[in-house]
């Protein structure tokens, strides 16, 4: 340990963490396999301390995104930054301050839960710095993830859930400055979902910044500081959870038959519209229904209309409904 | 070396301990190192009757050193290469890329695992050997270090070819199919179960040309005595040459390896390990 102490350096020469600098930084990133582009030119940061929810259907390109940054992808075009670095050239120092939670884990299934996170944390140690203790204690993580009765289990009888929080616990324990979670509450409990969003909570506070991947906007609206929903390839909509509900409450869509003949048409101010769609057909206007859509109806047509297959109408459609 | 890598060279050592204490205390681990050992010593016992032409040592005395020899090429070929795959698929090699220096201690880790697995089938076929083979001299310290140097050297030179394999192959049930046939066929020519001197001279120049051979010989070299140089095909140990050969092999090997090894390594992500859970999920 004492070897470990003298290779320290001051944190003022990493630098990224602290101030208004964002410790993510993301414009044009294009990612493209063959003939297809996932990316298309995606826009975001994330500063210190910022929950940051990318939201988006299955395939819309979440976890190529997040992958990018965390430096085991490389990108086909677009500038990014993280903690001031490039991930695809960054070296194991930049690594040691960044915190990955991955979609998919089964590895290290013999392994017991403590064993395997005592482990990982070992690689820290060397990386601490004043004011940044690393690794964190590893019994007082266990008991953060509710795990510390599981701490001698071996890691592949733990239920999905448990498994998930053991990979958030191994996400943490460097202490990290920047956190990416793709999908971290895949198999939670309400209870154990509850727990995971005070943990993001306290993390924020701590001035983690953290980058987020969802499809369940409930999640996305109970723990993001902002939303950036991803579809098509491109940042659809970006706000708060409330600027995003204002935004699309902004438009009604208004319903009806006429000659047996159904519209549909959805206008910012319903009132005008219909005055004037009574001036103009009167009593042939029937069946009549006007509905303000809230930012759920807006994300489900869109999740419904990727998954019917057109992705980027689906993307146009969803641009237009939340203008 | 910086307190970065001591860590992660401190960490990888306790992380093959860890390993090695998982083999031995898991069934399927135990049975698949020392299953076939098991095997060939009962079927040396049943065998105990029958000595190699023209001498007086029984054939079982020659199939010992020839399957510890076995023992190492398998570890360094066919455990390196299932073990790369299947931490692939599962995850393990992305969770060290995740950490920092991570790929260090696991490649640490790797190493001294596997090494403490071959050292121990090795270490119970000897012990098996002295106490059921009539006639079988365990040899003295000099000869042990013999079988140490032959086991490291054997295991760095087949190894990287293990490790190759291992980053070409993706899926670990295909790493087998592909393996199994090449090195039965490397097995009939080296000399392992019967002596090489007596095989065709174009068989002789393929075992001489590949590890499995020498590392054969030089475990024979350690519990065979010299009567039995006769069946050998110089009627000498060579162990210099059985040196040079592997040393060759295990340089060569490196320096094929490494870049292929870093390829994979930086083509591992998060998406591949979802495709192989997927492909693992479908095979049932």
């Amino acid at each position: 340990m004492a070897l470990v102490e003298e290779d320290t350096h001051a944190p003022a020469a990493h630098g990224g963490a602290d101030g208004p600098g964002a410790a993510v930084e993301v414009s044009g990133l294009r990612m493209r396999y063959g003939d297809s582009e996932v990316l298309a030119g995606v826009d975001l940061h994330v500063r210190s301390g910022e929950v940051v929810v990318l939201l988006g259907p299955n395939g819309a390109g979440k976890t190529t995104t997040v992958e990018i940054l965390e430096g085991f992808r490389a990108r086909s075009a677009g500038d990014v930054r993280v903690l001031g670095a490039d991930p695809a050239t960054a070296d194991e120092r930049w690594r040691a301050r960044l915190g990955v939670v991955m979609q998919s884990w089964r590895d290290h299934g013999r392994w017991r839960v403590e064993e395997l996170l005592s482990h990982l944390a070992g690689f820290y140690a060397p990386y601490a710095e004043p004011g940044r203790p690393k690794p964190r204690a590893v019994p007082e993580l266990l008991e953060t993830v509710g795990l510390s009765d599981y701490a001698r289990r071996r890691i592949n009888t733990l239920s999905g859930g448990q498994r998930r929080r053991l990979d958030v616990a191994i996400g943490i324990v460097g202490r990290p400055e920047v956190l990416f979670l793709d999908e971290p509450t895949a198999g939670f409990d309400p209870e154990a979902r509850r727990g995971f969003h005070d943990l993001v909570h306290g993390l924020a506070d701590e001035n983690t910044a953290i980058l987020l991947t969802t499809h369940d906007l409930d999640e996305a609206e109970k723990l993001a500081d902002r939303i950036l929903i991803l579809a098509g390839g491109r940042v659809a909509a970006e706000g708060s959870a409330e600027q995003l509900a204002g935004r699309v409450s902004a438009d009604a869509e208004v319903k009806w038959t006429r000659g047996g003949q159904r519209f549909v048409h959805s206008t910012p101010d319903a009132t005008a519209f219909l005055r004037g769609l009574f001036a103009d057909y009167g009593d042939e206007v029937a069946d009549l229904e006007v509905r303000r859509a809230g930012l759920e109806d807006a994300y489900i047509s869109l999740v419904n209309r990727y998954e019917a297959g057109g992705a980027h109408e689906a993307a146009s459609a969803f641009a237009e409904e939340i203008r | 070396m910086n307190a970065p890598s001591m860590t992660a060279l401190r960490a990888g050592f306790s992380r093959g301990l860890i390993e090695y204490r998982h083999t031995l205390s898991s069934k399927g681990d135990l049975f698949a190192h020392f299953g076939t050992i098991t095997v060939f010593i009962v079927v040396s016992l049943i065998m105990s009757g029958q000595d190699i032409d023209g001498t007086d040592v029984p054939i079982a005395n020659m199939w010992m050193p020839g399957l510890m020899g076995l023992t190492v090429c398998m570890s360094g070929l066919l455990t390196v290469a299932s073990t790369l795959a299947t931490d692939r698929e599962d995850g393990t090699l992305l969770r060290a890329k995740a950490v920092p220096d991570g790929m260090i201690g696991y490649l640490i880790g790797k190493a001294v695992h596997i090494a403490l697995v071959t050292a121990s089938v090795v270490a119970v076929l000897i012990v098996a050997a002295t106490l059921l083979l009539d006639g079988f001299d365990p040899g003295g310290p000099a000869d042990w270090a013999t079988v140490a140097w032959v086991l490291v050297l054997g295991l760095l030179a087949t190894a990287p070819l293990g490790a190759i394999a291992g980053s070409l192959i993706s899926s670990p049930r295909a790493v087998m199919a592909v393996l199994v046939l090449p090195f039965m066929a490397v097995m009939g020519v080296s000399g392992i179960f019967y002596q090489a001197g007596a095989l065709p001279e174009w068989m002789q120049w393929i075992a001489q040309a590949l590890p499995l051979y020498w590392i054969g010989l030089g475990m024979r070299s350690a519990f065979l005595p010299d009567t039995l140089l006769a069946v050998e095909i110089t009627e000498s140990w060579r162990l210099d040459q059985a040196a040079l050969v592997l040393t060759a092999w295990a340089v060569v090997g490196f320096l094929v390896a490494v870049p292929i090894l870093r390829r994979m390594a930086r083509r591992e992500s998060g998406a591949r390990v979802e495709a192989g859970r997927r492909r693992a999920m479908q095979r049932g």
